[in-house]
């Protein structure tokens, strides 16, 4: 009995039109994914454009002890980890109060006009966003400074505030992603069986009690893998939001400067990569651990939810 | 539950209340900028941005429309780059996914998961930035094009989950009639695939319209600009120019308030008129897709 090693150059050869259809994605993928990889190995360089990443000279771990030195280090962290915390928290109570409020409706044409409307801003830019926002917080025409003078007290400018920062980008943030997050939510919400609910209701339980013993409980899960799979994101900052908010506001930066748009600025400014690259190194590893280390949580408490 | 339901109480008041506090939590910033943009410079100057402006006028759209050249190219550069690219990329996401979902190729698993370990694990921004520079991928249109927009392995495992549910007696029944992947992909799955393909295909385009990490990263010549590049540079601009305390730099004046909010207004105006079929096939794709990808 002859056997043939079915190897991946067996399946090509077998199924060259299925596997010439994979090359524009597979080479997207190497050149953008997995060519970046060996690049990381510049973090413990000092980089040279002109020598290259074999020819520049090793440093060890200079750059990491030079970032994690700095006071930078600890701010653009904890305000990576604080911001991302307060955009997941406030994001999910926002959609699972909106869902669970838009379920109870029963007029269709209020639901699906309500539906929409949240939605909107979600397919807007940041940029816009910030066109949006300056016309509200602005200095100079801002609506909430004209609301704060009508009121007799005194303009507040924004731009020079830093105090304000953490509490105007949860805002922001909520504003663009609500509508997103509560479809999902309300997309499970659907998908619950009726007989539950008249059941209760035969028993005598009022709405209220509904939704406090039956409908959360049973959102649980979907909230909580959504929840899960954020967090495994918490150390990437959300650099087109900050970045086209904030931009170069060296003012806001104690309240505003994440991980992403830190390396930004190292990269454009100070024309060194391999500090920057030691940074995205930490980013990328931290970043890793906190995709596995949820997933492994998210497999063990629900099969489902797992995303490997 | 009926009867009980037909009654007007305190709770649903407080219901209908929240719903639309959050509607107009949602559409209020966006209608002052749309009334901002058809309010007169002075009314502006005078009382700042407001919902009930004194006066209301269309100057600041018949300045856009008549000296607006450089917003007319950016927003040329921007609808060109979004068309080519979504159709781009919606064909090279769908031909991926028939593969990754074609029982023939026995090592599918294996390469779904080649395309989902860049997604978990990669060098990020520098290492990024570096290949576009190497692999020529600077001032030209191709860096507006393909870098970080032409494929997501999200989109890919969304389109994916959608073709596991197409009956496979259609692909083994065609390919005993004798047609190759190529034109079972293209002839048979992908028209089945319509919904599925619209979902993705109109994030791809708001990935691209929205888009201007490229501009920045990879783009000088000003004649590339994207409209949100443009955007977003009259700001930090106008910003530059404001911290220097009226210093004059460049030409000419800057634009007035109602100028820059017109801009924006325009740069939305396609999602709106998309609106409804983003909606649509966004809320149903995802509801299909699974969220779990």
């Amino acid at each position: 009995m002859k056997t043939n090693r079915y190897t991946i150059f067996t399946d090509i050869r077998r199924n060259k039109a299925a596997y010439a259809m994979l090359i524009p994605a597979a080479l997207y993928t190497f050149i953008f994914g997995y060519c970046t990889i060996p690049y990381m190995v510049i973090a413990f360089q000092k980089f040279s454009y002109r020598k290259g990443i074999f020819g520049s000279d090793w440093v060890g771990v200079d750059n990491f002890r030079f970032f994690f030195g700095s006071q930078d280090a600890w701010r653009i962290i904890g305000n990576t980890l604080k911001l991302n915390l307060l955009f997941i928290f406030f994001t999910i109570l926002a959609a699972v109060a909106l869902a669970i409020m838009i379920n109870e409706i029963r007029c269709r044409y209020f639901k699906k006009v309500a539906q929409s409307t949240y939605l909107l801003p979600y397919f807007l830019s940041w940029v816009i966003v910030n066109y949006i926002l300056y016309g509200i917080i602005g200095s100079k025409y801002g609506l909430l400074n004209r609301v704060i003078e009508f009121f007799g007290g005194t303009a507040i400018n924004f731009y020079n505030a830093p105090g304000y920062w953490t509490a105007i980008l949860v805002v922001a943030k909520v504003w663009k992603d609500l509508g997103m997050n509560m479809v999902i939510y309300l997309a499970t919400l659907v998908g619950f069986d009726d007989e539950l609910y008249d059941a209760a209701a035969v028993s005598g339980a009022t709405r209220w009690q509904m939704c406090w013993k039956i409908t959360l409980p049973m959102l649980m899960p979907t909230v909580i893998m959504l929840g899960i799979l954020s967090i495994g994101k918490v150390f990437y900052g959300d650099f087109g939001m900050i970045y086209a908010l904030v931009g170069d506001n060296g003012v806001l930066y104690n309240a505003t400067d994440v991980i992403d748009t830190y390396v930004f600025r190292l990269l454009r400014s100070t024309g060194n990569p391999s500090q920057a690259m030691a940074i995205g190194l930490f980013q990328a590893i931290m970043g890793f651990l906190c995709v596995w280390g949820t997933n492994y949580i998210a497999k063990k408490k629900f099969e489902e939810g797992a995303l490997f | 539950m009926g009867v009980a339901a037909r009654k007007v109480t305190f709770g649903k008041v407080l219901l209908y209340l929240f719903t639309t506090l959050a509607a107009a939590f949602c559409l209020l910033p966006l209608l002052l900028m749309v009334i901002v943009s058809f309010t007169s410079e002075q009314a502006i100057v005078r009382n700042g941005y407001s919902f009930f402006p004194a006066e209301l006028s269309l100057d600041a759209y018949r300045t856009l429309f008549e000296n607006g050249a450089e917003v007319a190219r950016c927003y040329l550069n921007s609808v060109g780059i979004t068309a080519v690219g979504t159709v781009l990329a919606v064909i090279v996401t769908s031909m991926a996914s028939y593969s990754l979902v074609n029982p023939s190729v026995r090592y599918r698993n294996g390469i779904a998961m080649y395309f989902f370990v860049t997604m978990v694990f990669n060098g990020g921004m520098v290492p990024w930035y570096m290949i576009c520079t190497k692999v020529g991928l600077t001032e030209n249109y191709f860096a507006l094009l393909i870098p970080n927009l032409v494929f997501s392995p999200f989109n890919l495992f969304l389109v994916r989950n959608y073709m596991r549910e197409i009956p496979l007696s259609l692909m083994e029944s065609a390919k005993l009639d004798g047609a190759n992947d190529g034109q079972i992909a293209f002839r048979i799955y992908f028209p089945l695939c319509k919904p599925i393909l619209a979902t993705v295909g109109l994030f791809y385009g708001i990935a691209y319209w929205n888009d201007w990490w490229n501009s920045i990263m990879l783009v000088s010549n000003s004649n590339m600009y994207t409209i949100q590049y443009y955007l977003m540079k009259l700001k930090s601009d106008l910003n530059f120019m404001r911290n220097l305390q009226g210093g004059g730099i460049g030409g000419g004046f800057p634009p007035t308030e109602s100028l820059q909010m017109a801009t924006a207004v325009v740069t939305i105006g396609p999602l709106i008129l998309l609106y409804p079929f983003l909606q649509r096939y966004i809320v149903k794709g995802l509801v299909i897709g699974g969220v779990k990808g």
